[in-house]
């Protein structure tokens, strides 16, 4: 479904990816885990269009995506949850969600989009009238997830959701993720809390300073010598 | 006395305020000081003053293509001075915007020459009488246009789609993108709505020098600037203001 070959992205002068390629089929959720500043991030922001790639192509659904606008790569399919929430601060939570189906000219469906949202994520029905900055820290990464499904994406990208939320939420968020995935949506998750992620993943791609350097079934990486004292802390 | 008084005061600060308008959405979206705006709303003056003086056409047919223009002008300064900075530092745009300032203002003055124009007393100004109070047809009909126009632009920003989509390009422009949004169409279309208020403010100025300085103290600037400081000191935010809270 999405396919990036050999991927080469700068920043200035910096060589921040370093020859990546990944794929990820229908169906699945695929993670990718790291440490901090290895390119997870720059590799989901090269996906979307918001950083161009010095080389290398990628592909999305048979189709070359490389060097379109991050508007028709969205329109496409492609939807990212940022790093960081990135919700719109000084807009409502409605706003927010509608904002979300921007590219979507079907009223209805978007009301209809609007309600399945509300059915994942009941707290955001009861904070719809309010100013999405002032939300806590979990329901602004509800939100962003919201405000993504409403433009009913056929890939989703996840960058770091667990980012500072407490033990319990984060559970719950990935919960969410399992939830979606299971109604038909590709996953492809960046993490740092890497045991969460490879125990909802079905495969994984490990990055070291913007390469790929190990990739295999979620199972064999959480039994794997190495991701364990990198990773997971064992 | 005092109620033509307000009423000078009234329109002469519609006026203004349609400028600001027009400047604060740029800063907004941009988060750029326009040192060009300014230049602008000359420029929309002297078009408007082109066309009813040289093309003699009706003030309404002038104020439209010179609303056109406008538009235009300040969409190539954008795309020209702006645009290709948009990813430098944040001192950079604002040095352009200074050249862009110099360049216009010396622009005209070759064009134009220095001395002062005015407007011909081309339009009938007739005195409304209401009650005790008179009021001239002129400022009746510049406070509407302020209004109508305010009315609009809140209408635009609040309840359009579009109006929903500067307000998320003005708060973050990465996650903009995200939701498809085309922030280059965006930020052009916030420097043609900008632009064409700064020129009408332009052109009502002209229009409002018409009727000569009326009975004002020879310290109405320092009675302004003192009563703006006062309340800037009591009230930071401004009037109106408040301050924004955001959660990191």
């Amino acid at each position: 479904m999405l396919k990036l070959d050999n991927i080469v992205t700068h920043y200035g002068n910096i060589q921040a990816l370093k020859g990546i390629s990944i794929d990820v089929k229908q169906g699945e959720i695929v993670t990718i885990i790291g440490a901090n500043g290895a390119g997870k991030t720059t590799t989901l922001k090269t996906i979307c269009g918001l950083v161009a790639p010095t080389s290398g192509k990628i592909y999305f659904q048979g189709e070359d995506i490389t060097h379109k606008t991050t508007s028709d790569i969205v329109e496409s399919g492609i939807a990212l949850v940022p790093e960081g929430r990135r919700v719109f601060p000084r807009m409502t939570v409605l706003e927010n969600l509608q904002l979300g189906a921007y590219l979507n000219k079907d009223k209805a469906q978007v009301k209809q989009d609007l309600e399945k949202v509300f059915d994942l994520f009941p707290i955001l029905k009861d904070r719809i009238k309010q100013i999405a900055g002032t939300l806590s820290g979990g329901e602004q990464q509800m939100l962003a997830i919201g405000r993504a499904l409403m433009a009913r994406p056929k890939l989703l990208l996840l960058d770091e959701p667990s980012m500072g939320l407490a033990p319990k939420i984060v559970a719950n968020i990935f919960d969410i993720i399992m939830e979606i995935n299971r109604a038909g949506t590709t996953i492809l998750l960046v993490e740092q809390n890497a045991r969460m992620a490879l125990a909802i993943a079905h495969k994984g791609f490990v990055i070291e300073t913007g390469k790929i350097v190990l990739q295999d079934s979620a199972v064999n990486l959480l039994n794997n010598e190495e991701v364990k004292k990198a990773y997971l802390g064992d | 006395m005092f109620f033509e008084q307000l009423l000078n005061g009234l329109t002469l600060g519609s006026t203004y305020s349609l400028i600001a308008l027009g400047y604060t959405m740029v800063y907004g979206i941009l988060e750029l000081i326009n040192f060009a705006h300014s230049e602008i709303y000359m420029i929309g003056a002297f078009l408007g003053l082109i066309m009813v003086t040289v093309y003699k056409l009706p003030f309404p047919l002038a104020l439209l293509i010179t609303m056109a223009g406008s538009c235009l002008l300040g969409i190539t300064i954008e795309k020209v001075a702006y645009k290709p900075l948009r990813k430098s530092t944040r001192i950079a745009p604002l040095i352009s915007a200074i050249g862009v300032s110099i360049f216009l203002q010396n622009a005209v003055l070759m064009l134009a020459g220095p001395q002062a124009r005015s407007f011909p007393a081309g339009i009938n100004i007739t005195t409304l009488n209401l009650g005790p109070f008179r009021i001239s047809s002129l400022q009746l009909l510049i406070l509407l246009v302020s209004i109508i126009l305010m009315i609009g632009l809140h209408f635009l920003i609040q309840k359009t789609k579009l109006g929903q989509a500067m307000r998320a390009t003005a708060q973050d422009k990465e996650a903009a993108q995200l939701m498809g949004i085309k922030i280059d169409q965006v930020i052009s279309f916030t420097f043609a709505i900008g632009s064409a208020l700064a020129m009408l403010g332009g052109l009502i100025l002209g229009l409002v020098e018409m009727l000569g300085a009326v009975y004002m103290s020879r310290y109405k600037d320092a009675i302004a600037f003192a009563v703006l400081i006062f309340i800037l000191l009591l009230k930071p935010t401004g009037l109106l203001g408040r301050r924004v809270q955001e959660k990191v």
